[in-house]
Formats: structure tokens, sequence, C-alpha cells
């Protein structure tokens, strides 16, 4: 199936790892560079680890990941970081610096802990959650909300064109995915 | 102890052309003076990064040696590195941490438990395939050729005392001009 043509088919109560995996591999990501994220892990991460690609590296922490992918931005491979919002959070100043200042592509798939599933982010009563996209806004980051299967078809175009234009970009995962 | 800049004098005879080095503070304005060259990686974004983008490196270039110097006030702040640099095992990675006790770069204030903590021991007990500790010019003379020649993830640690003032230019590291000459030399690879 051709992830980027797969709207269609699509259900919007509905997100699957399955086809996030394929949507990140049809964008030429040969890494991986993760902290498990609740949000992801199962239905996602997990299915990356079983399918043996793209490569995973693990890190203690999530910062690591942005120098890690940059690294591999200088050697034209690229990466996607999979981490929760606190990694994200957590991350602020290495992706200030990175990914915004060096203006390197630095991908990062974000899992938005307990939002709620169909409620936009900067909706949730989750101060964390609340708080993810107007940050982005202010740091001049670019961000697609990946909330059911129908919002799978931004993935591969948003890494490309982070690629493209060699700047970061963020995809934010609202629910948790089913594996298939 | 060794002074920093004959220290790295020593380091230096050893890097080749194809060698991509990642230097930090006060160590990267020693070593722009020892060894200018395309393929020194200096803008690492945030301090105690380099370890990270070294390992990035030496994933993506795996036909190529990556040799990180490390400062200790910057490992310290990711010394979570260590391990994930353990798993990984680049077998193209050396990582030395050039440790003068002190953030040198921020007023030479001294690191946490200064004297005391064992950057050897953290490299070890993470896993790194070797580990050195070089606290004499003249062991590291004759011992630095080998070392570098190991299979990775090498760790060194150099006991190092500051080698005199400094004027440090920051754009010199991470200047616009600087980051493209070093992508621009990275892409000619």
């Amino acid at each position: 199936m051709d992830a980027r043509a797969s709207a269609s088919e699509a259900q919007s109560d509905k997100l699957t790892g399955a086809r996030i995996l394929r949507a990140i591999e049809a964008s030429g990501i040969e890494f991986v560079i993760s902290v498990p994220d609740i949000t992801t892990s199962e239905g996602l991460l997990r299915l990356i680890v079983n399918a043996g690609r793209p490569r995973i590296i693990r890190v203690c922490k999530e910062d690591e990941g942005i120098g890690i992918c940059a690294g591999l931005a200088h050697c034209g491979t690229r990466a996607l970081l999979l981490i929760q919002q606190t990694g994200l959070l957590d991350s602020i100043n290495a992706i200030r610096g990175v990914a915004v200042e060096y203006a390197l592509p630095i991908c990062m798939m974000v899992g938005l802990l307990e939002k709620e599933p169909g409620v936009p982010s900067r909706q949730s009563k989750r101060y964390g959650v609340r708080i993810v996209e107007p940050i982005l806004d202010a740091m001049g980051i670019t961000y697609q909300a990946i909330e059911d299967d129908r919002d799978i078809g931004k993935i591969a175009p948003a890494i490309d064109a982070a690629y493209a234009q060699s700047r970061p970009t963020v995809l934010l995962i609202g629910r948790r995915p089913a594996a298939s | 102890m060794m002074k920093s800049d004959e220290c790295l004098k020593i380091l230096a005879r050893h890097i080749t052309d194809e060698d991509i080095v990642l230097p930090v503070y006060s160590t990267a304005f020693d070593w722009l003076a020892i060894r200018p060259h395309p393929l020194n990686y200096l803008a690492h974004g945030a301090m105690g990064l380099a370890s990270s983008h070294g390992l990035g490196l030496a994933l993506g270039r795996p036909d190529r040696r990556v040799v990180v110097l490390d400062g200790d006030g910057s490992l310290l702040m990711n010394l979570g590195s260590l391990v994930t640099i353990a798993e990984v095992a680049p077998p193209n990675l050396i990582h030395c941490v050039c440790e003068n006790g002190t953030y040198e770069a921020n007023g030479g204030h001294p690191i946490p438990n200064r004297g005391k903590v064992d950057f050897a021991g953290f490299a070890r007990a993470a896993g790194y395939r070797s580990v050195h500790t070089f606290a004499e010019l003249k062991n590291f003379e004759q011992q630095a050729g080998a070392v570098l020649a190991e299979q990775g993830p090498v760790f060194i640690d150099l006991k190092v005392t500051p080698s005199g003032p400094q004027k440090r230019d920051y754009q010199l590291l991470h200047g616009a001009d600087v980051r493209a000459a070093t992508k621009a030399a990275l892409a000619a690879l």
C-alpha cells in the first residue's frame, strides 16, 4: 500500500501504528531514536522494534537524540526522534540551539501523554498538553497534529519538507495508535 | 597532569585528514590553533551534546573515524550518552574527555566533586569497549597511536591543566559561515 495515498481507507476514530510505520518508511527514515513514550509505546515503537527497521537507537534522554539526529543529518541520513511531550519540553534548549538556530532537519514524532482523543491539544484539560503547540509557535517550529488515520498522509510530506528546507518539524501524536 | 595544548598536539599527530573531530569549548580553541581543518565539527548547539553529535556522525559515516574531544563539565551534562554509545558500540568512535576539573570557559568554577569523580570509571561501567586514562605527557606520547587505532568505542580520560589565557571568539565555533563550511566538508566526503 502506498502510505502517501491511503487517506481514503482511513478511519476518523482510529490511529493505526502499522500505517504510521509505513509513512515513516516512505519518508526515507533510516534511524528511529527513542525514549519510550506511553502514547506510542505499544502501537508504534514495539512495531518498529519487531520489524527491525528503521534501526532503533535507544537513548537515555531525549536531548541526546537531537544531537544524534544532527550528526546523521550532516551525513545525509534521515532520522526520526520518537519521544513523549515531556521529553520535548525537557529538550527545549537543545532544540533551540541545534534544530532552530542551526536550521537542521530534526524531525520529532511526539506522543501527547494523557491528551483526550479527538480533542485539539490546545483545548486539552491537561496543562502539559495545552502548552505544547504554543511553545512550538513561539519557537517558530512547524508541526502537524496526527489525531487519526486521516492525518497519516501528513507525515511523509512534513519530513520531506523538513529535509528540503533544512528546518525542524514536529508530528504530534494525539491518541494511542492501535498496532494494526 | 598535562598541559591541555601539549596533550592536544600529541593527539593531533595521530589525526588524519579523513577523521572528523568534535572539540568543545576551551579545548576547541586550543584545537583550532593546533589543527585547523574543514572536518573539525565545532557547532554542537547546547552544552553536553558533542558526544551525541559524534554518535550520529559515527553511525552516518561508518567509514570514517570520529573523535570527540569532550569536556568534563560537558560530559557531566550528558552522562547518559556513555550508556547509549556503549550499547550502539560504533567501532569508529573515539571519545576523549579533557578533564581539567573546571567549567573553564565559564569562569573556571570547579565541576561537582572535582578530583573524586571517576570519568574512566563511568565509561567502563557504561560498557565502552576500551578505556584509558593518561595524566603524564610521556605516557600519552608513547601510547596515543596504539590507543587511537583501537576498535571503538574507545574512551580516553586526559587529565589536563589549562593551556593558558585564551581569546575566545565563539563565532569561530558556531558562526553561520563555520557551520556552512563544516556542512560542505561533510557533504563532500
